[in-house]
Protein backbone atom coordinates (compact mmCIF):
# COMPACT_ATOMS: atom_id res chain seq x y z
CA UNK A 1 0.00 0.00 0.00
CA UNK A 2 2.47 2.49 0.71
CA UNK A 3 3.98 2.24 -2.84
CA UNK A 4 0.79 1.68 -4.53
CA UNK A 5 -0.39 5.25 -3.14
CA UNK A 6 2.78 7.41 -4.73
CA UNK A 7 2.09 5.66 -7.94
CA UNK A 8 -1.39 6.50 -7.97
CA UNK A 9 -1.09 9.83 -6.85
CA UNK A 10 1.26 10.04 -10.30
CA UNK A 11 -1.44 8.70 -12.02
CA UNK A 12 -3.95 10.94 -11.21
CA UNK A 13 -1.43 14.32 -11.68
CA UNK A 14 -0.54 13.04 -15.08
CA UNK A 15 -4.58 12.13 -16.11
CA UNK A 16 -4.66 15.72 -14.64
CA UNK A 17 -2.32 17.32 -17.00
CA UNK A 18 -3.43 15.51 -19.75
CA UNK A 19 -6.89 16.58 -19.85
CA UNK A 20 -5.77 20.26 -19.38
CA UNK A 21 -2.80 20.00 -22.05
CA UNK A 22 -5.35 18.93 -24.69
CA UNK A 23 -8.33 20.69 -23.72
CA UNK A 24 -6.92 24.47 -22.95
CA UNK A 25 -7.11 27.44 -25.68
CA UNK A 26 -4.71 29.73 -23.76
CA UNK A 27 -0.77 28.55 -24.18
CA UNK A 28 0.41 29.12 -21.32
CA UNK A 29 -2.49 27.13 -19.55
CA UNK A 30 -1.18 24.05 -21.63
CA UNK A 31 2.39 24.52 -20.62
CA UNK A 32 1.09 24.71 -17.31
CA UNK A 33 -0.90 21.73 -17.37
CA UNK A 34 2.08 20.06 -18.98
CA UNK A 35 4.26 20.51 -15.85
CA UNK A 36 1.52 18.35 -13.91
CA UNK A 37 2.60 15.56 -16.36
CA UNK A 38 6.04 15.97 -15.75
CA UNK A 39 5.38 16.06 -11.83
CA UNK A 40 3.24 13.02 -12.25
CA UNK A 41 6.06 11.27 -13.92
CA UNK A 42 8.98 12.12 -11.61
CA UNK A 43 6.70 10.89 -8.07
CA UNK A 44 6.22 7.74 -10.23
CA UNK A 45 9.99 7.35 -10.89
CA UNK A 46 10.88 8.23 -7.30
CA UNK A 47 8.67 6.18 -5.43
CA UNK A 48 9.34 3.32 -7.64
CA UNK A 49 13.09 3.78 -7.31
CA UNK A 50 12.38 3.76 -3.51
CA UNK A 51 10.08 0.93 -3.33
CA UNK A 52 11.47 -1.36 -5.61
CA UNK A 53 14.16 -3.53 -7.27
CA UNK A 54 14.06 -5.07 -10.84
CA UNK A 55 13.46 -9.05 -10.36
CA UNK A 56 16.23 -9.73 -12.87
CA UNK A 57 18.81 -7.89 -11.34
CA UNK A 58 18.08 -8.57 -7.59
CA UNK A 59 19.77 -11.96 -8.25
CA UNK A 60 23.44 -10.77 -8.72
CA UNK A 61 23.98 -7.06 -7.80
CA UNK A 62 27.27 -6.11 -6.42
CA UNK A 63 26.38 -2.45 -6.17
CA UNK A 64 23.13 -1.01 -4.56
CA UNK A 65 23.65 2.27 -5.52
CA UNK A 66 22.85 1.20 -9.00
CA UNK A 67 19.74 0.41 -8.55
CA UNK A 68 18.53 2.04 -5.95
CA UNK A 69 18.58 5.75 -7.13
CA UNK A 70 18.45 5.20 -10.85
CA UNK A 71 14.97 6.96 -10.30
CA UNK A 72 15.78 9.60 -8.74
CA UNK A 73 18.64 10.23 -11.45
CA UNK A 74 16.23 10.30 -14.14
CA UNK A 75 13.90 12.74 -12.04
CA UNK A 76 17.02 15.18 -12.15
CA UNK A 77 17.13 14.99 -15.90
CA UNK A 78 13.58 14.94 -16.37
CA UNK A 79 13.28 18.29 -14.42
CA UNK A 80 16.23 20.10 -16.19
CA UNK A 81 14.60 18.87 -19.51
CA UNK A 82 11.42 20.49 -18.18
CA UNK A 83 12.96 24.13 -17.02
CA UNK A 84 14.56 24.09 -20.90
CA UNK A 85 11.19 23.32 -22.24
CA UNK A 86 9.60 25.65 -20.23
CA UNK A 87 12.15 28.25 -20.98
CA UNK A 88 11.75 27.67 -24.80
CA UNK A 89 8.14 27.44 -24.72
CA UNK A 90 7.65 30.30 -23.28
CA UNK A 91 9.87 32.47 -25.48
CA UNK A 92 7.76 30.79 -28.45
CA UNK A 93 4.50 32.32 -26.47
CA UNK A 94 5.69 35.91 -26.13
CA UNK A 95 7.21 35.48 -29.93
CA UNK A 96 3.78 34.57 -31.38
CA UNK A 97 1.91 36.82 -28.83
CA UNK A 98 4.13 39.94 -30.41
CA UNK A 99 3.74 39.10 -33.90
CA UNK A 100 -0.35 38.47 -33.47
CA UNK A 101 -1.59 39.37 -30.53
CA UNK A 102 -2.69 35.98 -29.80
CA UNK A 103 -1.89 33.52 -27.37
CA UNK A 104 -4.54 31.33 -27.94
CA UNK A 105 -3.79 27.85 -29.73
CA UNK A 106 -6.57 27.36 -31.58
CA UNK A 107 -5.60 30.66 -33.46
CA UNK A 108 -2.07 29.97 -34.36
CA UNK A 109 -3.12 26.46 -35.58
CA UNK A 110 -1.01 27.60 -38.95
CA UNK A 111 2.42 28.36 -38.83
CA UNK A 112 2.09 31.30 -41.91
CA UNK A 113 1.87 34.87 -40.84
CA UNK B 1 10.06 -5.88 5.95
CA UNK B 2 10.12 -3.01 3.60
CA UNK B 3 13.80 -1.61 4.09
CA UNK B 4 14.19 1.93 5.31
CA UNK B 5 11.08 2.04 7.14
CA UNK B 6 11.71 4.71 9.90
CA UNK B 7 8.98 6.35 10.80
CA UNK B 8 6.96 5.56 8.51
CA UNK B 9 3.39 3.96 9.22
CA UNK B 10 3.71 6.26 12.34
CA UNK B 11 0.43 8.34 12.91
CA UNK B 12 1.96 11.07 12.42
CA UNK B 13 3.45 10.26 9.00
CA UNK B 14 0.42 9.45 7.43
CA UNK B 15 -1.77 12.47 8.26
CA UNK B 16 1.35 14.14 6.69
CA UNK B 17 1.23 12.04 3.75
CA UNK B 18 -2.55 12.62 3.58
CA UNK B 19 -2.46 16.16 3.76
CA UNK B 20 0.08 16.64 1.14
CA UNK B 21 -1.53 14.18 -1.29
CA UNK B 22 -5.07 15.77 -0.59
CA UNK B 23 -3.77 19.48 -1.80
CA UNK B 24 -1.32 18.12 -4.40
CA UNK B 25 -4.28 16.78 -6.16
CA UNK B 26 -7.13 19.30 -5.49
CA UNK B 27 -4.56 22.39 -6.49
CA UNK B 28 -3.82 20.32 -9.58
CA UNK B 29 -7.52 20.11 -10.31
CA UNK B 30 -7.92 23.83 -9.65
CA UNK B 31 -5.15 24.41 -11.88
CA UNK B 32 -7.04 23.10 -14.44
CA UNK B 33 -10.32 24.65 -13.94
CA UNK B 34 -9.78 27.81 -12.41
CA UNK B 35 -10.45 30.45 -15.21
CA UNK B 36 -8.53 32.94 -14.05
CA UNK B 37 -5.24 31.82 -15.12
CA UNK B 38 -3.11 34.25 -12.95
CA UNK B 39 -5.08 32.11 -9.88
CA UNK B 40 -4.19 28.92 -12.09
CA UNK B 41 -0.52 29.62 -11.83
CA UNK B 42 -0.83 29.93 -8.19
CA UNK B 43 -2.15 27.11 -7.33
CA UNK B 44 0.23 25.25 -9.58
CA UNK B 45 2.83 26.55 -6.71
CA UNK B 46 1.08 24.66 -4.35
CA UNK B 47 1.21 21.36 -6.27
CA UNK B 48 4.56 21.77 -6.60
CA UNK B 49 5.17 22.70 -3.24
CA UNK B 50 3.22 19.29 -2.74
CA UNK B 51 4.94 17.04 -4.52
CA UNK B 52 8.01 18.55 -3.02
CA UNK B 53 6.52 17.28 0.08
CA UNK B 54 5.89 13.95 -1.28
CA UNK B 55 9.94 13.95 -2.55
CA UNK B 56 10.60 14.59 1.16
CA UNK B 57 8.32 11.29 1.90
CA UNK B 58 9.88 8.87 -0.57
CA UNK B 59 13.71 9.86 1.02
CA UNK B 60 14.32 11.96 -1.91
CA UNK B 61 15.57 15.03 0.10
CA UNK B 62 18.02 16.41 -2.93
CA UNK B 63 15.46 16.40 -5.39
CA UNK B 64 12.55 17.91 -2.68
CA UNK B 65 15.53 21.02 -3.05
CA UNK B 66 16.09 20.53 -6.74
CA UNK B 67 12.22 20.61 -6.92
CA UNK B 68 11.77 23.93 -4.75
CA UNK B 69 14.64 25.84 -6.54
CA UNK B 70 14.14 24.67 -9.99
CA UNK B 71 10.01 24.68 -10.05
CA UNK B 72 8.84 26.57 -7.19
CA UNK B 73 11.65 29.44 -7.67
CA UNK B 74 12.47 29.32 -11.32
CA UNK B 75 9.81 27.91 -13.37
CA UNK B 76 6.90 29.29 -11.55
CA UNK B 77 8.13 32.85 -11.59
CA UNK B 78 8.66 32.44 -15.12
CA UNK B 79 5.39 31.31 -16.04
CA UNK B 80 3.59 34.15 -14.09
CA UNK B 81 5.93 36.60 -16.11
CA UNK B 82 5.03 35.43 -19.00
CA UNK B 83 0.86 36.17 -18.08
CA UNK B 84 1.56 39.18 -16.91
CA UNK B 85 2.94 39.88 -20.55
CA UNK B 86 0.58 38.59 -22.55
CA UNK B 87 -2.65 39.68 -20.31
CA UNK B 88 -4.01 42.72 -22.16
CA UNK B 89 -6.98 40.38 -24.13
CA UNK B 90 -7.58 38.75 -20.99
CA UNK B 91 -10.25 36.08 -21.66
CA UNK B 92 -9.31 33.40 -19.55
CA UNK B 93 -7.81 30.25 -20.02
CA UNK B 94 -11.36 28.47 -21.84
CA UNK B 95 -11.18 25.15 -23.52
CA UNK B 96 -12.29 24.48 -27.04
CA UNK B 97 -14.90 21.84 -27.86
CA UNK B 98 -13.46 18.46 -26.99
CA UNK B 99 -13.13 18.80 -23.31
CA UNK B 100 -15.91 16.20 -22.88
CA UNK B 101 -14.22 13.72 -24.78
CA UNK B 102 -10.98 14.64 -23.73
CA UNK B 103 -11.70 14.21 -19.53
CA UNK B 104 -13.10 10.84 -20.67
CA UNK B 105 -9.85 9.96 -22.30
CA UNK B 106 -7.81 11.34 -19.42
CA UNK B 107 -10.66 9.66 -16.67
CA UNK B 108 -10.59 6.44 -18.76
CA UNK B 109 -6.27 6.33 -18.53
CA UNK B 110 -6.55 7.20 -14.71
CA UNK B 111 -8.96 4.71 -14.24
CA UNK B 112 -6.36 2.08 -16.05
CA UNK B 113 -3.07 2.83 -14.74
CA UNK B 114 -4.95 2.54 -11.39
CA UNK B 115 -6.17 -0.26 -11.64
CA UNK B 116 -2.50 -1.65 -13.19
CA UNK B 117 -1.08 0.02 -10.22
CA UNK B 118 -3.15 -2.17 -7.67
CA UNK B 119 -3.02 -5.73 -9.29
CA UNK B 120 1.16 -5.83 -10.28
CA UNK B 121 3.13 -7.83 -7.85
CA UNK B 122 5.54 -5.34 -7.06
CA UNK B 123 9.08 -6.54 -6.68
CA UNK B 124 9.25 -4.26 -3.00
CA UNK B 125 12.98 -3.92 -1.88
CA UNK B 126 13.37 -6.05 1.92
CA UNK B 127 14.60 -9.12 3.05
CA UNK B 128 12.39 -11.36 1.10
CA UNK B 129 13.78 -9.73 -2.43
CA UNK B 130 17.58 -9.00 -1.38
CA UNK B 131 20.20 -11.49 0.53
CA UNK B 132 21.32 -9.72 3.94
CA UNK B 133 24.75 -8.44 1.94
CA UNK B 134 22.72 -6.47 -0.34
CA UNK B 135 20.46 -5.13 2.42
CA UNK B 136 23.34 -3.82 4.59
CA UNK B 137 24.25 -1.67 1.01
CA UNK B 138 21.07 -0.71 0.60
CA UNK B 139 20.89 0.87 3.94
CA UNK B 140 24.20 2.19 3.39
CA UNK B 141 22.99 4.06 0.50
CA UNK B 142 19.47 5.13 2.03
CA UNK B 143 21.57 6.62 5.09
CA UNK B 144 24.14 8.55 2.42
CA UNK B 145 21.50 9.51 -0.38
CA UNK B 146 23.20 12.58 -1.80
CA UNK B 147 26.76 11.05 -2.35
CA UNK B 148 25.81 8.02 -3.96
CA UNK B 149 23.51 10.11 -6.01
CA UNK B 150 26.23 12.02 -6.76
CA UNK B 151 27.89 9.48 -7.87
CA UNK B 152 25.59 8.35 -9.91
CA UNK B 153 25.08 11.57 -11.94
CA UNK B 154 28.98 12.39 -12.29
CA UNK B 155 29.84 8.74 -13.40
CA UNK B 156 27.29 6.05 -14.57
CA UNK B 157 25.64 8.55 -15.91
CA UNK B 158 27.61 11.43 -16.75
CA UNK B 159 27.17 11.52 -20.80
CA UNK B 160 23.60 11.88 -20.04
CA UNK B 161 24.66 14.85 -17.63
CA UNK B 162 27.07 16.33 -20.01
CA UNK B 163 24.38 15.98 -22.83
CA UNK B 164 21.67 17.89 -20.91
CA UNK B 165 23.91 20.54 -19.96
CA UNK B 166 24.41 21.43 -23.34
CA UNK B 167 20.61 20.94 -23.59
CA UNK B 168 20.10 23.52 -21.31
CA UNK B 169 22.29 25.87 -23.24
CA UNK B 170 21.00 25.52 -26.54
CA UNK B 171 17.24 26.18 -25.41
CA UNK B 172 18.40 29.40 -23.38
CA UNK B 173 20.04 31.01 -26.21
CA UNK B 174 17.24 29.71 -29.09
CA UNK B 175 14.87 31.93 -26.34
CA UNK B 176 16.54 34.64 -26.01
CA UNK B 177 17.23 34.70 -29.56
CA UNK B 178 13.28 34.60 -30.33
CA UNK B 179 12.58 37.02 -27.51
CA UNK B 180 15.05 39.18 -28.52
CA UNK B 181 13.55 42.30 -30.67
CA UNK B 182 15.08 43.49 -33.77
Amino acid sequence: MTLERFLIIGAILFAIGLYGALSKKHAIAVLMSLELMFNGVNVTAVALSRYTVPKALSENIENAASFLLTGQVFAVFIITVAAAEVALGLAIIIAIYRSRSTVLVTEAADMKK
Amino acid sequence: MILGEGTEGALITELVFWVIALSTVVSAIAVVQIRDLFRASLFLIVTLLGVAGLFILLRAEFLAGVQLMVYVGAISVLIIFAILMTRDLEEGSTSHSFRIPVALVSLILMGVSIYAISNTEWNIIGSETLNPDQMNQAAHVFTNGIPTLAKLLLRDFVLAFEVVSVLLLAAVLGSLALVRGR
